[in-house]
Formats: structure tokens, sequence, C-alpha cells
């Protein structure tokens, strides 16, 4: 067990220095930032306001004042509690629907790239039908389907069918590792394929791997958005997309109600880029082609 | 003495393009045996196949056709159990020592894992000394290079490694695939008597693959001259060597420069046609560039025997 406990510490030490590395880029620092104030916001957020997101309050369109910091709507919604809460659930399915579809694309990709054969033509075949699948017709007859809808089937729905990109890439990468000779030397040592796929293949694409996930984090918020948006989102709840799709329906804009219309929209811009900044900053990090120093 | 490996009418051929493009056959239809205890050359310009058939007798790369027996069972029909029997006799050592080791572990890794898989009930004190012991013996200090990353190690100290790594396992076939080509001068010397003294001491057949002859000349016991994927010539050291008939072994020998004597041109050799050409030819594929070539050559000269070791495939010696 000395082997196990010396290897944790090194992959621990390898990761600290990888943080230590991200964090020295200027663009991670500032994405990470924006990010973390919204998390900070998801979590804390609900303790801040006395009103659910769905509960009237009394007061009907009004502006932002001490009491409704971002007023209410015309159901007499305050907005902020709206927000908060909405912005926990569009954290969740962008954490739930991200992850799933990084995992599915990562082991369909390596397996694939590490396999190749029959293995990999039928795994190709079912990841390039999906590819050429309108997602978002296939999202909306899924949802359309489903009588009840919360965040955790939404983010199921999506990360079902965002794999299939990530698979690509990881199937690619897989393919030009593993005629590496590092490779050849773990299979002259008998190791199983599926050692040779964690041991040897994975490290080398640690810091790609998070990248996908952070795209596929940032692509999860924005597909439930979409959904949410046309209506087929949470039939319970509240999230930023709802949120839209409501001040879209009851002409906020048209009435002047700036306040419901332009916040969960401005949060969800900010997120995104927040999410786009920290990528390339890794990608400079990551890449020795683009770093700087 | 036995044999280890035999090759049977060993084929490959890579496609080249997804549609309409062209097959390459690296390999065809080789015929040869390693026996045990020898060092066994393969010598050839880059392109040659030698590196495919090497990744083919460590059951890397499935051939197209033929087989690589090795102890009369065709390699790629072994069972699960009969892999490990198999990488426990049968090790490489590869041509970039930099390629070789995982950017992302320490070199301890490699030589830990031989015991992990080949030898699991061994102690963990006595695992420490043979590593030690492997380590001194590839000329290598063990303090220096345990607990280090690849890229803290040099070329030459990654390559001992990884032949301290088959030591460990103790095989009976090492296929060694280049293993000096990026050395320096100083150090090749060093790592070609290792393999010496492994075959002297231990009986360990070596496939020693590569394309500089005087190195080949060096430690071989007999040497397999490849061209374009075909046998050209296969026989003793001495026979190859000092009685060349093949002449695109004589081409090869007479290109070594040497530091005593200039250089002269005597024979006349044409430039190398296209590769497309080379590979869809039915006949000797250095027809094209040979002085000698005749009418005949259109047609695949066959391996032929001319003294009790030495074959040679060319029509200036085929008996008809």
């Amino acid at each position: 067990m000395r082997i196990d406990v010396e290897k944790l510490h090194g992959t621990l030490q390898a990761f600290r220095e990888g943080i230590a590395l991200a964090l020295s880029n200027w663009k991670v620092r500032i994405g990470l930032g924006i990010i973390a104030f919204f998390v900070f916001l998801a979590l804390v957020g609900p303790y801040l306001t006395p009103y659910k997101p769905l509960q009237f309050t009394g007061a009907i369109n009004a502006p932002p004042s001490p009491q409704h910091p971002l007023g209410t709507n015309s159901f007499g919604y305050d907005i902020f509690s709206q927000l908060v809460y909405g912005l926990r659930a569009s954290l969740e399915v962008g954490l739930l629907g991200g992850a799933l579809a990084t995992l599915i694309g990562v082991v369909v990709g390596f397996v694939s790239g590490y396999k190749g054969g029959i293995v990999d033509e039928g795994l190709m075949m079912l990841t390039n039908i999906l590819l050429v699948i309108p997602t978002l017709a296939l999202l909306i007859i899924i949802a359309a389907y489903l009588p009840y809808r919360g965040v955790l089937i939404e983010s199921l729905i999506i990360g079902l069918t965002a794999w299939p990109w990530t698979a690509r890439a990881v199937r690619a990468q897989t393919m030009s590792l593993r005629n590496r000779e590092f490779v050849h030397l773990a299979i002259l040592t008998a190791l199983p394929s599926t050692r040779i796929i964690f041991e040897e293949i994975a490290p080398n694409m640690a810091s790609y791997i998070f990248m996908v996930f952070i795209l596929q984090f940032g692509g999860a918020i924005l597909y439930a958005v979409g959904l949410d948006f046309i209506g087929l989102g949470p039939t319970k709840g509240i999230s930023l997309g709802l949120m839209l799709q409501q001040a879209v329906l009851w002409n906020a804009i048209q009435l002047g109600l700036w306040w419901w219309a332009i916040p969960p929209g401005l949060v969800i811009t900010l997120l995104i880029t927040a999410l786009y900044i920290v990528n390339t900053g890794l990608d400079e990090v990551f890449n020795p082609r683009l770093r700087r120093r | 003495m036995s044999v280890l490996v035999r090759a049977v009418d060993l084929t490959k051929e890579f496609r080249v393009g997804m549609i309409g493009g062209f097959r390459i056959i690296a390999v065809d239809e080789v015929n040869f045996e390693v026996r045990e205890g020898e060092i066994f050359s393969i010598v050839g310009e880059s392109g040659s196949g030698k590196t495919t058939i090497a990744r083919m007798m460590l059951r890397l790369l499935r051939p197209t056709r033929g087989a690589i027996l090795y102890r009369g069972k065709d390699v790629w029909k072994l069972k699960r159990r009969e892999i490990k029997w198999f990488y426990r006799e049968v090790q490489g050592i590869f041509q970039d020592p930099y390629a070789t080791f995982n950017p992302v572990h320490k070199v301890d890794r490699v030589l830990n894992l031989v015991f992990q898989v080949f030898y699991p009930h061994t102690s963990e004190r006595e695992r420490r000394e043979r590593i030690e012991e492997a380590l001194k013996s590839v000329g290598l200090n063990p303090r220096e290079v345990l607990g280090k990353y690849p890229h803290q190690l040099s070329g030459g100290q990654l390559q001992r490694i990884a032949i301290a790594r088959a030591l460990l396992i103790k095989p009976k076939l090492l296929v060694a695939d280049e293993p000096v080509s990026m050395l320096d001068a100083s150090t090749r010397i060093d790592v070609l008597n290792i393999l010496a003294e492994l075959r002297d001491r231990e009986g360990v057949s070596t496939v020693l693959i590569g394309h500089d002859l005087s190195l080949a000349y060096y430690i071989s016991d007999r040497v397999l001259v490849l061209y374009r994927g075909s046998i050209v010539e296969m026989g003793s050291v001495e026979d190859v060597f000092e009685k060349p008939l093949h002449p695109y072994t004589e081409m090869l020998l007479e290109s070594i420069p040497r530091v005593d004597k200039k250089w002269e041109k005597r024979m006349e050799f044409k430039a190398e046609a296209e590769e497309r050409e080379v590979y869809a030819l039915s006949g000797c594929r250095f027809a094209p560039r040979c002085p000698y070539a005749s009418s005949k050559c259109a047609e695949r000269p066959p391996l032929t025997r001319v003294d009790k070791e030495h074959y040679v495939a060319c029509w200036l010696y085929a008996k008809r």
C-alpha cells in the first residue's frame, strides 16, 4: 500500500502544480473570479431574500427598491429571488449535464481510439448518428414526451445528447497517443487495456479533459436556457431560461420593465463569457505553442 | 541451436488514403528464424520495413498475412494467460528513449511494474535490491536516476533504464529497434556491449534492428539485409560482409564512410524511383537502381541458398 500513498501524493503534487500554473494566467483568474462570484450568489443568495421565487409579494411591476433590489414582475414575484434561485438551477444543469456529457464523451473516445477496429467502427457510427441528428429537435421531442420535467431530467437529456463531439476529439487524441512508444512499452508489460488507458493515456490528457468539461458546462447551461425559453424547461420551479421566457411572453420590454428582462440575460451572458475566458486562458497555459513565457 | 522465433511468409500491407489510395507492402513474404543465444541483425534503409517487422515480432502490429511463431506458437493466437508468458520471454527496446517513458510518470514506474505484473510475490526489499542491481549492470547509479521524471534524464540514461527494465524481466529474446540511433557515438558501444554480454552470459537472443552496417558487423552473429520489404541477402556476418553477393548489399557496404580512406565511386547507382512505382513492381524491387539489371529482373527473384548459411535473392545467383 505504500506505493499507492506515494502515488497519490505524486498526483496531488502534480495537481497542485497544474493549478498554480493555471492561476498564473490573468484570463483564468478573471474568468474564475466571475464564476466564483455567481456560484457564491447561487449558494448564499436564497438566504439573503425573504421571498420564495414563486411567491406573491404584494407589489406588482415595482421598480428596484430597497425592499425588492431588482423589483417585481407582473405576477408580483421578487426578481432577485427568482434570479438567485434560477442561477442555482442553471448551475446545477450545467454541472450535471456538463459532467455527464464529458464522462460519456471521454469514455467513448478512449475506448474507441484505443481499441480501434470493429469497436471503433460501432462507437463512431453511434457518435456520428447523434452528431447529424439535429439535437435541438431531438431534445424538443424527448422533452415534450415527459409530463413531469425537473432539473435532473433536463440535465440528463442534455448530457446524453451533448457528448458526441467530445468523443470524437478525445478519440483523435487517444489514437495519436496510443502509437507512442510509452504505450507500446505498457503493452509489453502485459498491462490490461483499462490500465493503459487510465494510467498511461489519460494523465497526458488531463488538462484537455478539464477544458472539455468547462466547455460542456457552458454548453449545458446554454442548452438549458434554450429549452426553457421555448417552454420545455422544468415544469416546476424557476431557472434563468424560464425567467427570460416569462419576461418575453409578458412583454416586459414593451412595458418598460427592464429589471425583469435584463438581469437573467445579463447573468447568462456573463457566466458563459467567463467560462469562455477561462477556457482561452487554460489553452494558453496548457498548450505550449500558445504559452507566452 | 534451437529456433526461438520463426517468421513465416510474414506480410504487412498499409493502405494509403481512404478511397482510391494505394497499398504499400511494407513487409513482403519474409521468412527467417532467430535462434537461441544469437544476435540477429536486420539492416535496411528507412522504409525497408525493419521497424514493421520489429513491431510484428513484439505483437504490437498484426501481420496482414503470414505469422510470427514464438516457440512454434503463433503470437496472435495466444490466449490471455499466454500473452503474459510471451511478454515475460520476449521484450523490446525502442528507438526513441524520450518517447519510451511517459512524461507524467517517474521513471521508477516502468521498473516497479515489472514486479507488479510478472513477479508479484517478490518482497519489497528484494525488489529494490534487484532494481539497483539491474541499474548498476547497465552502468547507472541508482541514486542518480530513481525518483526522477524522464525530462530530468539524458537520452543515454533513459535508454539504459529501458534496458535495465528488460533485464529485470529476464527475457529469452530481446527485440531492439534501433536502440542506439539516438544516442551519442560514445554511448553507443556501451549499450551494444551490454547486449553482447547478455548473449554471452545469459544466452539471451537479440534481434537488433538498425541501419548502421558497421554496428551490425561489430556485434551480430547473423545478418538479414532488407530492401523495400523483401529479403535481399541473409547469412552469417562473415558471409554477408566479407563476401557480399547482392548488388544492393555491395552498394550498402560501399557507402560506409571510412575514416582512413578517401571516398571514391566505383559502382554507378541510380536514384530511388518514386515510392508508388517501386511498390507496384512485380519483379525485383531493386532492379530500377541496379547496374546489373536485365530482362529477367521483371520477375521476382527467389531467395536462393548459395552457401551453407548464405541466402541471396538475385537472378545473378539463382539456379534456373
